[in-house]
């Protein structure tokens, strides 16, 4: 569409073209589109959120809120313990995966399904096992030991882990399938090798597979930390940021400013973030835009 | 002959011990989710693993809109249809039109644009949300379809059009210098040349764009509000909204609606495992 109807003015210019070659101009015009995306999609919104977020009063409202600071600590906690948990589990079941067996093959099928489902029924579904009256899981405690299982989301360390936990449910499948890509890269010939000298389980680990894995490992928590940081629906479908506002992270405080009609301390919260977030940002388009 | 099979049968025991729990664990959540879905009312919470009476009945009563909660859920699914469908096809025709330029026209400036939308793919959708909905609201599409849409197409266009970059870069120049040669115009050879070969990348980038689409809540919830406009996601939802929610029929509606890209993504997994995660991590 953006083609033919930019290609009438695209002729009829001769001072522009006159420098510029026709798949040139074709170049140009073919990438307008995008632009025109980014100028009014990304640009302005970015622009317009940091002039909401210029005010300091919004951020000593923010150094005053004390939920602030239990979401930036949540933050810390969820990002410390996620991600390392879920990088170390999906580091040992790709060398899981990497088995050459047909039931760990069709395992491996069903292993994807939760990152192939979309989160909102999955996470609800938790939610309602986790019910303190009704949830399965509450029935089951009650069934075996005749006792009432703990209020789960009602406590907010718990309720936190819990948020973890389907965090990890979520993503664990999609790294433990990359670095088994990265597994599958390394040559065979180094383990038989290894295997002939009497390598030991934890040695071929430490010489062969983690050498060979280490930058790819590390590019992954990098951007598994970027994503996390930005995962709102495990927390705000699970506790919806509850009890008493004690689980939220930044990613869902901001739309708690939001619904609460602050809207300069919901983008003064994102503004907090964004030291911590643009190092990884450049460290990240470094890598790929090689 | 005995003892390596002795530990064959020790190491398929190992394996054994990590992928029964791996299982498990996988399937949980979705299994007491359809669970619930099989389940008559009465049955739901018996906490059994098999329900005494499994029944469609759940599924009936979601295909009829026979409940409350559930009076505009043909809509809300024809909603997610279109605004899925819509946002894939736009993604794809901005991506591949810029992919090309980037790549094989080598347009001024292009690895400048290709760093803008690398720089946009690392920024967290949820911390863009804020700015967004404001800004939809400037430009008064809120409640609007297009919103969502566009929003779409802005967070899966730079992914799209790296991965189809990547791609491009592969095929050797000597290509587009032999269809120039014998005539062919800067179109014909996007046309005629690089769609048809970028196919499996183009099939892989579609299929991203229309799952991100679909499986969207954070900006559809924001951006959409009328009942009759809303997605299934955010429909999903709002049935959390009421103390006495349905959980059975909520958890069919999220069944029905986890199935489309479940299905899309096993149809298309040759293509997804190839053309995405590769592309995903570059070490």
């Amino acid at each position: 569409m953006a083609i033919t109807l930019s290609g009438d003015h695209a002729i009829p210019s001769p001072p522009l073209s006159a420098r510029l070659t026709t798949p040139q101009v074709w170049g140009i015009v073919m990438i307008a589109p995008y632009l025109l995306v980014f100028l009014a999609f990304v640009v302005y919104p970015v622009g317009y959120g940091l002039w909401l977020a210029r005010h300091p009063a919004s951020y000593v409202a923010l150094y005053h809120d004390p939920i602030f600071a239990r979401a930036a600590v949540n933050t810390l906690i969820f990002l410390l313990v996620g991600i390392n948990l879920k990088m170390a589990i999906a580091l040992f079941l790709s060398g899981f995966f990497a088995q050459q067996r047909s039931w760990i093959k069709w395992l491996s099928v069903l292993f994807i399904l939760p990152w192939a489902v979309p989160s909102i029924p999955t996470i609800l579904s938790v939610r309602f096992m986790l019910n303190p009256e009704w949830g399965v899981i509450n029935q089951l405690i009650f069934k075996f030991t005749a006792e009432d299982g703990p209020n789960w989301l009602n406590d907010p360390s718990v309720a936190l882990a819990m948020a973890i936990g389907v965090h990890i449910w979520k993503s664990l499948p999609f790294w433990t399938l990359i670095l088994m890509t990265g597994r599958l890269a390394i040559s065979h010939d180094l383990y038989e090798a290894a295997e002939v000298d009497g390598a030991s389980w934890s040695q071929k680990f430490r010489y062969i597979t983690w050498p060979s894995m280490q930058t790819l490992y590390i590019t992954c928590t990098l951007l598994s930390m970027i994503w996390t940081l930005g995962d709102f629906n495990s927390v705000y479908l699970l506790t919806g940021g509850g009890p008493a506002d004690l689980t939220h992270v930044l990613a869902t405080l901001g739309i708690r400013y939001l619904r609460l009609d602050q809207l300069s301390l919901a983008m003064a919260s994102i503004v907090c973030a964004l030291p911590f977030v643009l190092p990884l940002v450049y460290f990240m388009m470094k890598r790929l835009s090689r | 002959m005995k003892l390596p099979s002795l530990k064959e049968i020790g190491n398929e025991a190992k394996l054994l011990l990590i992928g029964i729990p791996v299982l498990i664990w996988t399937l949980v959540p979705i299994y007491h989710m359809f669970l619930f879905a099989i389940s008559p009312k009465e049955d739901a919470f018996s906490g059994k693993l098999w329900p005494a009476h499994p029944t469609l009945n759940n599924f009936k009563i979601v295909f009829y809109q026979e409940h409350y909660f559930l009076r505009d859920f043909w809509i809300q699914f024809f909603n997610s249809v279109v605004i899925a469908l819509s946002a894939g096809a736009l993604t794809l025709m901005i991506a591949t039109a810029a992919a090309f330029s980037i790549s094989r026209l080598r347009v001024p400036g292009g690895r400048w644009v290709m760093n803008l939308a690398l720089f946009t793919y690392f920024i967290p959708a949820a911390f863009l949300a804020v700015p967004m909905y404001r800004t939809m609201g400037n430009y008064g599409l809120l409640n609007n379809h297009w919103s969502l849409i566009l929003a779409m197409v802005t967070i899966a266009s730079p992914y799209a059009i790296w991965v189809l970059k990547q791609a491009s870069d592969k095929l050797p120049v000597e290509l587009d210098e032999a269809a120039t040669m014998d005539g062919a115009t800067t179109l014909q050879l996007f046309r005629l040349v690089y769609v048809p070969l970028m196919m499996p990348s183009l099939v892989a980038i579609g299929t991203y764009a229309i799952l991100l689409a679909w499986n969207e809540y954070l900006y559809a919830f924001l951006l959409l509000s009328r009942d009759t406009e809303i997605t299934l996601p955010v429909a999903l939802g709002n049935f959390l909204a009421a103390d006495d929610s349905p959980w059975e029929l909520l958890m069919t509606t999220g069944f029905i609606y986890a199935l489309p890209p479940a299905a899309i993504y096993y149809a298309f997994r040759r293509y997804m495992v190839g053309g995405l995660t590769a592309g995903a991590v570059k070490s």
